[in-house]
């Protein structure tokens, strides 16, 4: 057993505190006292503002979108309608394309699933911000990178259910994808190390004299890890010309983002301590998310450095297919979150601009369900999981290196010989 | 030609390669202005500029995954760990990413990067400043792991690790860093100038990673060493007066399993050495194969030469090193059948 000292009676009993959240199973959620500034409040400083002068941002949030819809403020980006009819379209698209796959993977037809519901406008938009052929180190719930460039549905698919169209061959974990053309990164399931690869690729663009940028991806409960500093410290020190983005959905699985430090500081704030500019932006307002990258790319492209952005926002479902969040939070939390839904709220905008109709919007959603019904159609005439693994054995042998070395051609030979479980 | 000691080979090796191409880029801790710890890197900031050689944060981890973003755009990082025993805060990243990158992308992204790291004890340099975990590398699918035991063999497999289109974990002997060691720490150091491997030409050339190089032929016993072993096991084997071939592995992955096999086949006997702890030592993987394809041939059974399975202690550090006394005992043993 461990012993405390016996040596100083007088002083006081040292508590340990271990955060909760305000809610849990059972408990009604009420974010009413959430510190939400209103639409339009949050200033926009000049570019080439210091570190020091970013901390009120990076305690506030920058809003567009008011409770009506209406643009407001000087970070409303005036997008045109177009381009504000493509982000919608594509955030139906993602959550259509979402309720697909998660209810393959409930069918058996594949293994894991990742929704990122009420996350939609942080990928799709920050991509419709960024140059394409800008880089990004993504996490797992990125897929709105790639749907917002134009990656087939059908491809993601391929690889969801590491069929016989993979470009992956079968080898990653679904929803892990990699596209270098789409800019986008293989995904890793180590939380947090793709963040100071994204520096590495943004310093490798300045060695170069180059003019594209970085973007890197973490969720707020992988800030925690040693990865996340050492991408802040690479990226101050050398001046990185990238953009560093977490994700603050509230929930790391089941650990709330007090876990992560959250209850003593924003995410945004801690970029002030490395001596970057931090934001800290409404994630469900897609014109804030598109103000908070442009401003921040334009930082980076005029060789001002990286900046941090920390997107408020709230993860809507569970964590993955293997995640049952009714064990750790209430039910209903997803709807009483303050900051709605990032797709009726930009809809609501295009409907207050005169740029957009209830038919209109059914009937994009109809044509969206179409587009990943009929990608799936194809998808699946490649085959689902349960049948995969059972020919070609002698690929996965291929690509551990550039060439085959002797011993894993021996292995390649018995695996063959064997011909599979 | 000229002659060099090893860091000045390996020196040579990082000038030849950043010449050759300008995506070479050399960082690490005290690596640019100062030139390292050890002064292997030395000039190249002042030859090549800032931004191809540079000094990084004390942060292995970062120092290895900006290598990884750098390589994936492109960029031929040669990185510097100052001491192997340090290199544990990067090994999720070279574990996890580096090594998996080709695979899990299915070859659409490759990892040519060299990370370069003193190993190994002799220096008085304590449980932070003498491991061997190579161990902990080839293990890992993916990776290739290269020693050199010479200046000239430095120079060469450097130039042929940074051209490598795969990752490749370079460990220098630091013992044997300004000359061959026998093992016998109580007589004076020698340097590498008398010595022929320190003959090396000024311009480019490779070693072939994957080969290994019989350094002395030998009828009755084979001997597999490699880093600053090479030359501990090669002074024991004549004090014993023994004809043993004794063969630098140079590489342990890919493995020049040819080499070892036909030798053990001639000799029949084979004695493997190195500085690292016995437990699930390279030496095991070794001992493994001599068995697994030249059992027939053996006339006696396969030794081992290691560390001890302890921590690397600072003031034993000669009773913890496998140095010629346990040399001698084995070389007697396996021998003696």
């Amino acid at each position: 057993m461990a012993d405390k000292t016996a040596m100083k009676p007088n002083r006081p009993e040292l508590k340990l505190h271990v955060p909760e959240p305000r809610f849990r199973p059972g408990d009604t959620p009420d974010f009413s006292d959430l510190d939400i500034p209103a639409a339009g409040s949050a200033p926009k400083p000049d570019i080439g503002v210091s570190a020091a002068e970013t901390e009120p941002l990076t305690k506030g949030l920058v809003r567009v979108l008011d409770d009506n819809g209406k643009a407001v403020g000087p970070w409303d980006p005036k997008l045109d309608a177009d381009t504000l009819r493509k982000i919608l379209r594509d955030m139906v698209l993602q959550r259509i394309f979402d309720d697909r796959m998660y209810r393959a993977q409930r069918q058996g037809k594949t293994s894991f699933y990742m929704k990122g519901t009420g996350e939609e406008a942080i990928a799709i938009t920050t991509a419709t911000a960024l140059d394409r052929e800008d880089m990004n180190f993504p996490t797992y719930r990125q897929q709105g990178l790639l749907i917002a460039r134009g990656y087939p549905l059908f491809e993601m698919m391929c690889q969801i259910y590491s069929n016989k169209g993979d470009k992956l061959n079968g080898r990653q974990l679904p929803i892990m994808y990699s596209s270098k053309e789409h800019g986008f990164f293989t995904i890793s399931g180590n939380l947090g190390t793709q963040f100071p690869q994204a520096v590495g690729w943004a310093m490798a663009s300045a060695i170069k004299g180059d003019s594209r940028i970085a973007v890197g991806w973490i969720g707020d409960g992988a800030t925690a890890e040693g990865d996340f500093h050492s991408g802040m410290t690479f990226a101050a020190v050398y001046n990185a010309p990238a953009v560093l983005c977490i994700v603050n959905n509230q929930w790391a699985i089941s650990s709330f983002s007090g876990i992560a430090g959250a209850e003593k500081a924003t995410f945004a704030q801690r970029a002030v301590g490395y001596g970057l500019p931090g934001l800290r932006v409404d994630g469900n307002d897609a014109l804030a998310v598109y103000a908070a990258v442009r401003w921040a790319a334009d930082r980076a492209r005029s060789n001002l450095g990286s900046t941090l952005i920390e997107f408020f926002t709230y993860r809507a479902e569970g964590h993955s297919t293997s995640d049952d969040p009714t064990g750790y939070r209430p039910a209903g939390e997803a709807k009483a979150w303050p900051l709605g839904d990032p797709i009726e709220r930009l809809k609501q905008h295009l409907l207050l601009l005169g740029e957009w109709d209830e038919e209109r919007h059914e009937a994009m959603r109809a044509e969206c369900d179409a587009e990943v019904r009929a990608a799936q159609k194809e998808a699946e005439k490649l085959g689902v999981l349960p049948e995969q693994g059972k020919d070609n054995i002698e690929s996965m042998f291929d690509d551990v290196y550039a060439d085959v070395p002797w011993n894993l051609a021996e292995q390649r030979a018995q695996a063959v010989s064997e011909g599979g479980a | 030609m000229a002659t060099m000691n090893m860091i000045q080979a390996l020196n040579s090796a990082h000038r030849v390669a950043m010449e050759r191409d300008p995506d070479v880029i050399v960082y690490g801790e005290d690596a640019g202005y100062f030139g390292g710890v050890f002064r292997v890197t030395e000039g190249l900031q002042k030859q090549f500029g800032k931004t191809r050689a540079f000094d990084a944060p004390i942060s292995e981890g970062g120092i290895v995954a900006t290598a990884v973003g750098m390589a994936a755009y492109g960029l031929k990082p040669v990185i510097e760990i100052q001491f192997a025993d340090y290199i544990y805060p990067g090994y999720d990243q070279i574990v996890s990413e580096v090594a998996k990158i080709r695979y899990r992308t299915a070859g659409e992204w490759g990892m040519p990067m060299v990370i370069r790291s003193p190993y190994g004890g002799g220096i008085f340099g304590g449980q932070t400043h003498s491991q061997s975990p190579e161990s902990l590398f080839t293990h890992i699918a993916g990776l290739k792991t290269v020693i050199p035991s010479s200046p000239y063999d430095a120079k060469g497999l450097l130039i042929a690790a940074i051209e490598d289109p795969d990752p490749v974990i370079f460990f220098e002997p630091k013992r044997i860093y300004n000359g061959p060691f026998d093992g016998h720490h109580d007589k004076p150091v020698k340097p590498w100038a008398k010595h022929p491997a320190s003959e090396v030409p000024d311009g480019h050339y490779t070693i072939p990673i994957g080969k290994a190089a019989v350094v002395r032929e030998g009828a009755d016993l084979t001997v597999l060493a490699y880093g600053t072993m090479v030359h501990v096991a090669l002074a024991a084997v004549e004090e014993n007066g023994i004809d043993a071939e004794v063969i630098d592995l140079r590489s342990l992955v890919p493995l020049d399993i040819e080499t070892i096999e036909e030798s053990v086949k001639k000799t029949g006997r084979c004695l493997v050495v190195h500085e690292a702890p016995r437990n699930t030592g390279f030496g095991a993987e070794l001992v493994a194969e001599v068995q697994e394809r030249c059992f027939y041939h053996l006339e006696a059974p396969v030794e081992r030469v290691t560390g001890w399975d302890t921590p690397y202690p600072h003031a034993y550090e000669w009773a913890y090193f496998p140095g010629p006394k346990r040399l001698k005992k084995a070389l007697e043993k396996v021998m003696a059948d």
